[in-house]
């Protein structure tokens, strides 16, 4: 179970986010959506210590990881997804893939620069869980091109591929359709579905409210920082409040 | 798709074969022994340019300070074996983790530094240490340098020569070029990348960037004072202008001349700069500003360096020929 409770963030004289607190169930596929400026990005930056919040807890499994780094995190099995694509450019695709397996081998600089047996074992079983990960999100022909060289469309399934290589208990999508054509935004409806059937509980930041509709058993609704409302997909659509909020954006 | 990446490894140890086999060959070939002389130098900036390269080609974290462990490499080194009845080879091992330990405990202060503030913090560590070559006079004898300095042996061969030097500084060369060549294909190669890349998804995907940075930052400190050491026991004299910021700069320009992250392009980029000044009087002069004119051109016209462009001219001639193959069939 993932639970934040209380977040609170003010950055100068801002207010971003403010006592927002929920809770997701396992194996869940929860949405978070507000309009632009409405924290839902700053709450992931907050969630996978990237930011320190001004106050508020984070929880994990019952464990309280408020202030951990994000490289603990990662291997307590939380990833995230990035709304501006951070990709390792100069790399290969399956290279970034293989840096998300970077938890699941141990290699240090010593057997790395005198390829000890060890290491050369390992990254033989790097090499083809990075490829399987590949196969499972549908990149597999894209292996061997640079990661700044991928269409846009791609390069956020690698994202998701890179974090997936984690195997996370949870991971968090910020935006991962803004940008895709319809026929791409279909196919990642299909893909979160898959990681779900995996195990897997998902957060997804997202403006596409039909995939957001189509995918999340809990929607919670963030405006000006706020928790607007936390429902299913159709309480969220009937609530006044939420339709309020953004009829008065446009 | 594993035959491909096999073979990817096997073409990177054959070129490897061939590059050690040339360097290893070379010195039959040469009779002028002034050559020589300036090859011995192209080995050991090829050692500091991979050096450095592992920190600012690989974890893109700049230095502006290296000649710092360039000289503590040298002045450790020429100090024990001059004051003190040292085994010049202890003496190399001693300097290299002095060097190693100073940078393990600058490191983790400084590389939390970004960008401009980094290369401040390297920048200000240089003129420290340089102040220090040049103040301590009774252990370094100040700006008139430290003479004297005993030879490296090995049983019954004495590197005192041009030739045995060639062999002392490129076997040590060679040996640091293949390690850092399996360290860029390997686990922590790609984390180093994936740094310089973007550090905060390193960070998300479970790769711990603050002790890694520490971690290579200490390793090119090792390797940047084992060539101050081979420098000062192959010179048996050093003196602190060797060491300066314009040193610390001109290793810079080499990585880039040559190459980032390219470990080929170091040994380019040092080979060139360490030759031009003996062919090009004028270089000896204005070579600050031919620094400069190089960097600024380089990075506007050639932005991965000489060897990014031979290797782009190299794709260009295969595919010509390749094309006018498939034509004759
Ligand atoms: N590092 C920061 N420093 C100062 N202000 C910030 C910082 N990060 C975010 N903000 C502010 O916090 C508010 C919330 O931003 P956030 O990026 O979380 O919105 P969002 O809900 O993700 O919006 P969008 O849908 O446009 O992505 C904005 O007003 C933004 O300007
Ligand atoms: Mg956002």
């Amino acid at each position: 179970m993932f639970k934040v409770e209380g977040i609170t963030q003010i950055f100068g004289g801002l207010t971003a986010l403010e006592d927002v607190s929920f809770s997701v169930a396992p194996r869940s596929i929860t949405g978070i959506i507000g309009p632009n400026g409405a924290g839902k990005t700053t709450l992931f930056n907050i969630v996978t210590g990237l930011y320190t919040q001004t106050k508020g807890q984070v929880y994990l499994g019952g464990k309280n990881i408020s202030f951990f780094e994000p490289e603990i995190l990662a291997r307590l099995g939380l990833v995230r997804t990035f709304q501006n694509v951070e990709l390792f450019g100069q790399m290969s695709v399956l290279e970034n893939v293989m840096v998300g397996l970077h938890t699941k081998s141990k290699s240090g600089i010593f057997s790395c620069a005198f390829k000890l047996p060890g290491q050369i074992k390992e990254e033989k079983i790097v090499r083809i869980k990075a490829q399987q990960w590949l196969e499972f999100t549908g990149l597999a022909d894209s292996a061997d091109v640079a990661a700044c060289n991928l269409p846009f469309g791609k390069g956020r399934l690698l994202e998701i591929s890179r974090a997936m290589a984690v195997e996370p208990q949870i991971i968090l999508m910020d935006e991962p359709a803004a940008g895709l054509n319809s026929r791409e935004t279909a196919g990642l409806a299909e893909l979160i579905r898959k990681i779900q059937a995996l195990g897997t509980t998902i957060i997804l930041v997202e403006h596409d409210m039909e995939l957001v509709m189509d995918v999340c058993e809990s929607i919670v609704v963030l405006n000006l920082g706020k928790k607007l409302a936390h429902g299913t997909p159709r309480e969220i659509q009937e609530n006044k409040a939420v339709i309020a909020a953004y009829l008065g954006e446009d | 798709m594993l035959c491909k990446i096999m073979m990817k490894e096997k073409r990177q140890i054959l070129i490897f074969a061939l590059f050690a086999l040339i360097i290893l060959l070379v010195p039959l070939f040469l009779k002028g022994n002034y050559f020589l002389n300036v090859l011995v130098f192209i080995g050991i900036n090829t050692l500091l340019a991979v050096a450095l390269n592992l920190l600012l080609g690989y974890a893109g974290q700049i230095s502006l300070g290296h000649a710092a462990f360039f000289g503590l490499g040298a002045y450790v080194s020429g100090i024990l074996t001059t004051r003190f009845p040292v085994d010049p080879w202890l003496s190399l091992l001693i300097a290299a983790a002095c060097a190693a330990t100073l940078a393990f405990v600058i490191g983790f202060p400084i590389l939390k530094l970004k960008g401009h503030y980094l290369a401040m913090a390297t920048l200000g560590f240089g003129i420290i240490m340089y102040i220090f070559f040049n103040e301590t006079v009774d252990w370094t004898g100040g700006p008139s340098g430290l003479s004297g300095i005993p030879n490296l042996r090995l049983g019954p061969v004495i590197f005192d020569n041009d030739l045995n030097n060639y062999y002392l500084v490129w076997i040590i060369t060679l040996g640091v070029m293949l390690l850092s060549i399996n360290l860029s294909q390997s686990r922590i190669g790609r984390a180093l990348r994936a740094i310089n890349d973007s550090e905060v998804a390193a960070r998300v995907m479970g790769v711990n960037a603050r002790i890694l940075k520490v971690q290579i930052f200490t390793v090119s400190a090792f390797v940047s004072a084992i060539a101050g050491s081979l420098y000062a026991h192959t010179m048996t004299f050093i003196s602190p202008t060797s060491f300066g910021f314009n040193f610390s700069v001109e290793l810079l320009t080499m990585i880039i001349i040559g190459g980032l992250g390219s470990i080929y392009g170091s040994f380019l980029g040092a080979a060139i700069l360490t030759m031009l000044p003996e062919f090009l009087r004028v270089f000896r002069d204005f070579d600050i500003v031919i620094y400069g004119l190089m960097l600024i051109l380089i990075t506007m016209f050639m932005p991965s360096g000489l060897i990014g462009g031979l290797e782009a001219l190299f794709k260009i001639i295969a595919g010509k020929i390749k094309w006018s193959a498939a034509r004759n069939v």
